[in-house]
């Protein structure tokens, strides 16, 4: 056990060993952005529950772990990613052991010209000017420690760039696979997708460990820009070991007409925590957050939203679903910024949450801030159990009762997969649902 | 006999709403009940149904020589028992399709028959739909959602036809219906009525039993069947109310 002093004493001392591994690399342009991060990060403190934004999620367990920084593993071709991939999908994909880009593993189909799709250390290492450009421009660490942890170890992760116009027909797995075993790793994936005017793309981010139940921490921020009229889908699955710490974030900035869609489809970890915050820069822009998380145990999974509505005439739909059992604990904060400028507004948010025993609790809060006054505006929040009627009317037909949650449970969890586009990752998800609620047996 | 309540009594909330029921049902005959309002109709079928709500104090169900009572809901259907919802549950996501392969396949095995395989099952109940005129998409989407009271009832019956009980207690299920819709309704039943099944009905109305002939009416009243009769029972209360069943059973209780 160590005190949080110590802690961040040691994720310090591994910013110099760091630091002094990266020999060359300390003169690109990107070192300046983890210098002023590591130094922004000896200055917070890691959150407690008395701070607002993290009032339901106490961290303290992962403070308890002095994680160490993953070292690439040079067998990995010996990992067998296929339990992971989507059935029936064409697709390219990009696999990140460890943190780190595995080639041999990974498998690019032929892409329209001047699409990008790359591990990020490479695309540092080449200075390409658009990592340059946009890399830490809009996951701002000022107030956010584990954004500074983030960017002052900035190092892999995925790069993806669609030039303006392209459409990239296949969707673009990036597998984030941990192998931790007995070591209790860090891992800080990075991610940059640059989405050109007028193109369309589909990425996958799907967070995966070997063991079900390793101890590790994984601390991942993506950046995404989509500029004018671009089209981005996004899904985010995240199959953590129950027994990880996964603190994500993931910051999009649309630009005028782009559209923006985002599932976020989460088992959780031991602690998960999913920072998502956007920002329409330009007017037209729409966009759409889909969240479906089921924990259980001893599992807290919690999202925090924010939808900055900076510009007129944006459309945000958000829905976020929760199922949870023993005694798992869910946060939903929700929060909507329409700003004085931002007439002729639409921000739609639900989120839902059923409860399957006495222990499990969500704490959920939609917070709207409204400026502007020509706007439609509209938030909803239950928290329930299985609808008795409807269990009573299955069981009237023969349905025994663990298959009767199973159907209802599965049938509240549809409401949100069912807008996953990308068929294969659909069913791949449909399974886990079967798999977990025993529906076929 | 298929079906014997004795004595039944059962609470909701603590209060009291059924307050001695005896019935008997044979098997191939087809009963109706009838009552006023809030006479604990709707109770006698979800008491049957076993529905966990109503807390059952008094007097015994005996089912096939079973005690109906000690049955899940789950295995009463298993075993046989439908009951045709007088409010049928909406339940979105879950198509009709799914619900019913489900429960047809749950029963058989509790039954001790082979599941059916997607074919099978699907050219069931195409075989099933034109018994009620259901069409297809009805078929496929979601339980009831969004559906007209009409297409609630005929779902209903449809469920029935797939399921093929041995007692059938159809609560209300032609109030509502316009008079084809009523003839759709009461001709599935009357295909689905054979000498291996009995049928109980719960209405207010009279012109449903033009359709669906009664062997036995039962007039239930303040938790009590205070009068049975056969068809013309149903006939004549068509013509004179209730009152006259009414004024002395309320006297009696006073008294
Ligand atoms: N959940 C409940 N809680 C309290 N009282 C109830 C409940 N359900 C039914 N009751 C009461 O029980 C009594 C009988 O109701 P029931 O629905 O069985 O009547 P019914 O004969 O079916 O009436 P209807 O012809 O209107 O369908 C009524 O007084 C009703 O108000
Ligand atoms: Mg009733």
């Amino acid at each position: 056990m160590e005190n949080t002093l110590d802690i961040k004493k040691i994720y310090l001392s591994h910013f110099a060993d760091f630091e002094h591994s990266l020999n060359g690399g300390k003169s690109h342009p990107i070192h300046q952005l983890r210098k002023s991060a590591i130094s922004n990060f000896s200055e917070l403190q890691f959150p407690t529950t008395k701070e607002e934004e993290w009032k339901y999620t106490n961290i303290s367990p992962l403070l308890k772990h002095s994680f160490e920084p993953a070292k690439r593993i040079f067998k990995d071709t010996e990992i067998k990613v296929n339990h992971y991939l989507f059935d029936k999908m064409e697709h390219s994909l990009i696999v990140f052991v460890n943190g780190f880009y595995s080639k041999e593993l990974s498998k690019i189909k032929d892409l329209p010209r001047g699409v990008i799709i790359k591990s990020l250390a490479d695309a540092i290492k080449e200075d390409h000017p658009i990592v340059n450009q946009h890399l830490g421009k809009y996951a701002d660490f000022k107030n956010h420690i584990f954004t500074s942890l983030s960017s002052a170890f900035v190092q892999d992760g995925a790069f993806i760039y669609v030039p303006d116009g392209k459409v990239v027909e296949d969707p673009i797995h990036i597998l984030f696979l941990t192998f931790a075993g007995k070591n209790k790793i860090f891992i800080q994936p990075r991610n940059l997708f640059v989405a050109g005017k007028n193109s369309q793309s589909a990425i996958i981010e799907h967070f995966a460990s070997l063991a079900k139940d390793d101890i590790y921490f994984s601390n991942s921020v993506t950046e995404i820009v989509t500029e004018e009229n671009a089209f981005l889908d996004h899904i985010k699955l995240q199959e953590e070991s129950v027994q990880a710490f996964h603190i994500g974030r993931m910051d999009v900035h649309q630009e005028r007409n782009s559209n923006f869609v985002s599932h976020l489809i989460s088992f959780g970890a031991d602690i998960s925590r999913n920072d998502f915050n956007s920002r329409f820069n330009g007017e037209g822009g729409e966009s759409m957050l889909n969240g479906l998380f089921l924990v259980e145990g001893n599992q807290l999974f919690d999202a925090h939203t924010l939808i900055d509505h900076a510009k007129p005439h944006c459309n945000s739909h958000e829905h976020y679903k929760g199922i949870l059992t023993d005694s798992s604990r869910g946060v939903f904060n929700g929060k909507v910024i329409v700003r004085k400028d931002a007439q002729k507004t639409n921000a739609f948010q639900e989120n839902n949450n059923i409860i399957l025993s006495d222990n499990a609790l969500v704490n959920t809060k939609p917070q709207l801030e409204i400026f502007a006054d020509d706007v439609k505006c509209s938030h909803g929040a239950t928290i329930g159990q299985l609808d008795n009627d409807a269990m009573f009317y299955l069981k009237s037909r023969g349905i025994g009762d663990d298959k009767a949650k199973a159907i209802l449970i599965h049938a509240f969890a549809s409401d949100v997969v069912r807008y996953i586009k990308v068929n294969p990752v659909r069913d791949y998800i449909e399974g886990i649902l079967k798999s977990k609620f025993h529906e076929d047996q | 006999m298929l079906l014997e309540i004795k004595n039944l009594h059962a609470n909701i909330e603590g209060k009291e709403i059924l307050k001695g029921i005896n019935l008997k049902v044979n098997i191939g005959e087809v009963h109706a009940i009838m009552g006023p309002n809030g006479s604990g109709k709707s109770t006698l079928a979800q008491v049957l149904a076993g529905r966990e709500e109503y807390e059952v104090t008094k007097g015994e169900i005996i089912y096939n020589e079973k005690n109906l009572l000690e049955l899940s809901p789950e295995d009463r259907a298993r075993e046989g028992v439908f009951l045709a919802f007088q409010y049928p549950v909406e339940i979105p996501g879950v198509s009709n399709t799914n619900l019913l392969k489900t429960a047809l396949n749950e029963i058989r095995k509790y039954q001790g028959q082979p599941e059916l395989d997607a074919m099978e099952f699907l050219s069931l109940i195409k075989s099933k739909m034109k018994l009620v005129e259901l069409d297809q998409t009805l078929v496929s989407r979601s339980v009831n959602e969004g559906f007209s009271g009409g297409e609630k009832k005929r779902n209903e019956i449809f469920q029935m036809a797939v399921l093929e009980p041995k007692l059938a207690v159809l609560d209300e299920t032609d109030s509502g219906l316009d008079i084809d819709a009523l003839r759709i309704v009461a001709n599935g039943v009357n295909k689905l009525k054979s000498e291996k099944n009995a049928i109980v009905v719960v209405t207010h109305y009279q012109r449903l039993l033009n359709y669906i002939v009664p062997d036995f009416v039962h007039v239930l009243y303040k938790g009590k069947i205070v009068r049975s009769g056969d068809k013309s029972l149903a006939l004549e209360l068509e013509e004179k109310g209730y009152d006259w069943i009414k004024a002395p059973s309320d006297s009696v209780e006073v008294a």
